[in-house]
């Protein structure tokens, strides 16, 4: 793998900070898989290796202390009674339902709403704009809701009957600007 | 003493319902002691293991009501193995025996097998109220036994307890002539229900009054259940899932609507935040909330609902209402006094979770706050000052970081003035749990000032054994201390021997202390059980063959009248 020791290093300790998922001191990123390792550009600069390499001795002793204490039993101080509870809930809440995330440009936080809540797309649309109401910049701002397909496309959404929507949609994204409205209007 | 009549000092003593103030009066004299242990109705023992049960039924022949605990309090954290002890067998046992008069026990934290239930359903003829509490080893046959057994039964309350399911025939088990009832709490049983039997036996018990279903129970039965049962005062709602199109969910919004005198709400399970309007009519009279299983219900839909509950006292949440709830809480809930916020993501990344904000936002707003159980990501000191100033009057305070040892993230110091000015601000702290960075300080101004603190959990705390000799010298009213991962060790341990006659228990895991220590302490106090818990590899070893340099992975001592136990484990060493 191109980039070096360092590389590989830097690898495994972000894969081993992540997986303790303790923030506070490192700026929230999206947790790695905790088996696989991401894949990474493999090209790098002489000057950002030399980097990596003085971020991972320094931060190596703390990680490794962080790590030893995250792993410790009975910690955190959780009944396992409620422990045990939330794992049944999570698997129950990613099986039923049809969870996806939605984003809205400029907004600070993205919600999940499930899909098989909703009987059509005009109560889609009036529940989306109730979620992000409090996040209009502008009064009545044009935006476009459009959502990620299982082939990975950026599709606007209306065109296809409700049941093959909610069948492929994998993630909504709700568009603002004019630009991104350019081209709506023959479609609405 | 002779010139008082005993019949006086019998009226005199009816009086007294506190355990401390009846045993106060017990060891006047003689004479006061037999008068008040005939007529004592209540028992209870803290530890099972600090006195044979047959004493207890030997002594209070009378007694109506029964509560014993059993394992440590870091039980609850998987910190004590499965097959430790705290059986409820020999009290049961003895209790039939001794006391048929019997009419209530709770349990808490013990083992509990199906025949032991058995036994109780046959052996007390006017038994009214069984409530286990984070207890395990029974199944639905033995609660089969209860319902089967149990002429009269008021209480059934079943919290938090590891219950194996064997099928939901139990609840039919309750007979036709069973009219009584007054609470039913089943909400932890995974298992499914029978539903009919439950909706006939909610018909037949005018006098019930709490229920707290499970999350089997659908919306439709749930809806049943609640026009058959209109005065219920407190409600457990089971799965409440539910489309906001469909039939079931207007039955549901009708079903609160008559719900006129319920005060508490807890459960649901698998609620999302469409479904929470069902309940607004409910809320304006809501004294206690318990929302801390139920992760679908976040933001603004959850803020919603918290600001029509202005007379809540409880309020049990989990920390996706984030800071910006905690702000609506404390601008809306001017009577809350107890509040715990649980952590939703334990294992993840939180974002969304609580902080110090959120604590400082809760003390200004709501001034009779006195118990709190708090799990955020970080504290700073300002914001425990501030707390301190804004709310004098906490009995328990509990903080959990949950990063070990974490300091303050602005000023990057240890966490003991924080904690200091808890302390020396509330009088009357009674429980106290800290967390995140501390010295030994913290320890001195827990030792100067709690004078009323009774138990004190510590973890991942102090420099050296002088922070643990702080709290021993300072805390006269010291009960409970539960230590682990912390540098105390065999100095701190030995430094007071007699004070650990004068409290309940301490427990210290993954601290310092050695095989040696704990000898020795076994040695000069043989009115304490010395347990050490010993799961490694060595635990095969005779205990002679190791050296007292060992160092101890876990040690229980705690007083008893009672010398040793006969039911320990072969990995629990009592020295």
């Amino acid at each position: 793998m191109d980039g070096g020791v360092g590389y590989a290093d830097m690898d495994a300790l972000k894969a081993t900070e992540l997986r303790l998922g303790l923030p506070g001191s490192h700026p929230p990123e999206k947790p790695l898989p905790t088996t696989t390792t991401t894949a990474r550009p493999t090209k790098r600069s002489l000057d950002e290796d030399r980097a990596a390499r003085r971020e991972t001795s320094e931060g190596g002793r703390a990680t490794s202390a962080r790590a030893t204490k995250a792993q410790v039993v009975g910690w955190p101080p959780i009944r396992s009674y409620r422990k045990n509870s939330f794992q049944a809930m999570k698997a129950t809440a990613e099986a039923a339902g049809l969870y996806v995330k939605v984003s809205m440009d400029g907004a600070p936080y993205l919600r999940k709403i499930d899909l098989e809540v909703y009987k059509g797309y005009r109560e889609l649309r009036e529940a989306l704009e109730d979620m992000f109401k409090c996040f209009e910049g502008c009064k009545g701002s044009e935006y476009a809701i459009t959502y990620e397909d299982k082939d990975g496309d950026l599709m606007l959404v209306g065109d296809v009957p409700w049941e093959m929507f909610t069948s492929s949609c994998k993630k909504l994204r709700i568009i603002r600007g004019a630009e991104a409205i350019r081209g709506l209007g023959s479609s609405q | 003493m002779t010139y008082f009549p005993e019949e006086v000092v019998e009226h005199i003593v009816d009086f007294l319902g506190s355990h401390r103030d009846r045993n106060a009066v017990s060891t006047v004299c003689k004479a006061w002691y037999q008068v008040e242990r005939l007529s004592r109705r209540n028992v209870f023992v803290g530890n099972c293991y600090a006195i044979r049960p047959e004493r207890v039924m030997a002594r209070f022949p009378w007694m109506k009501s029964l509560g014993v605990k059993g394992k440590p309090h870091f039980a609850d954290f998987n910190l004590v193995p499965y097959d430790w002890g705290g059986f409820a067998q020999p009290w049961i046992e003895a209790a039939a025996r001794g006391c048929p008069g019997l009419e209530e026990l709770r349990l808490k934290r013990m083992v509990v097998t199906d025949d032991d239930l058995e036994l109780l359903a046959r052996s007390f003829p006017s038994f009214k109220s069984l409530v286990l509490v984070s207890c395990e080893g029974f199944s639905t046959d033995g609660l089969a036994a209860i319902a089967t057994y149990c002429r009269g039964l008021r209480e059934l309350d079943l919290q938090e307890n590891e219950v194996e399911d064997h099928g939901r025939q139990w609840l039919s088990c309750f007979p036709d002539s069973c009219t009584s009832l007054v609470s039913l709490n089943f909400a932890c049983l995974k298992g499914e229900i029978n539903t009919n039997a439950l909706e006939r036996l909610v018909a037949r018990c005018p006098d019930l009054r709490s229920l707290k279903l499970n999350r089997a129970i659908s919306v439709e039965s749930l809806n049943r259940i609640l026009a058959r049962a209109p005065h219920l005062v407190d409600l457990g709602t089971g799965s409440m899932m539910v489309n906001h199109h469909t039939e079931a969910y207007h039955r549901l919004i009708n079903a609160f609507l008559g719900c006129k005198s319920l005060r508490s709400l807890s459960g649901f399970w698998d609620a999302s935040s469409c479904c929470l309007q069902a309940v607004y009519p409910v809320c304006v009279n809501l004294t206690a909330l318990n929302l801390s299983y139920a992760p679908a219900i976040q933001g603004d839909d959850l803020i919603k609902l918290i600001c029509l509950c202005f007379k809540l006292q409880k309020l049990w949440v989990l920390d996706c209402i984030g800071d910006k709830g905690l702000a609506a809480v404390a601008s809306t809930c001017k009577d809350l006094q107890e509040l715990r916020v649980f952590p939703s993501d334990i294992y993840g990344a939180g974002t969304t979770a609580v902080t110090e904000e959120g604590l400082v936002a809760i003390s200004s707003g709501c001034s009779k706050l006195n118990s709190l159980l708090y799990f955020c990501y970080q504290m700073t000191n300002t914001a425990l000052v501030t707390v301190a100033k804004n709310c004098p009057h906490f009995t328990r305070f509990r903080l959990c970081i949950l990063d070990p040892g974490k300091p303050d993230p602005v000023t990057d110091q240890p966490l003991d003035e924080g904690f200091g000015a808890i302390v020396r601000s509330c009088k009357n702290l009674r429980r106290l749990s800290l967390s995140g960075l501390l010295t030994d300080k913290v320890f001195l101004y827990i030792g100067m000032h709690a004078e009323h603190l009774e138990m004190l959990s510590i973890a991942f705390a102090g420099d050296s054994d002088k922070g643990m000799v702080y709290v021993l010298n300072g805390c006269k009213n010291l009960r409970k201390l539960e230590i682990r991962d912390c540098p105390f060790g065999d100095d701190a341990l030995l430094k007071d021997v007699t004070k650990y006659e004068t409290m309940r228990s301490l427990w210290m895991s993954s601290c310092d202390v050695t095989l040696g220590g704990c000898r020795a302490l076994a040695a000069k106090m043989p009115s304490l059980n010395v347990e050490i818990i010993n799961e490694s590899d060595e635990a095969d070893e005779f205990q002679e063959n190791l050296s007292d340099l060992h160092k101890v992975e876990k040690l229980y001592v705690y007083r008893t009248v009672a010398r040793g136990r006969t039911d320990a484990p072969d990995f629990v060493w009592i020295l």
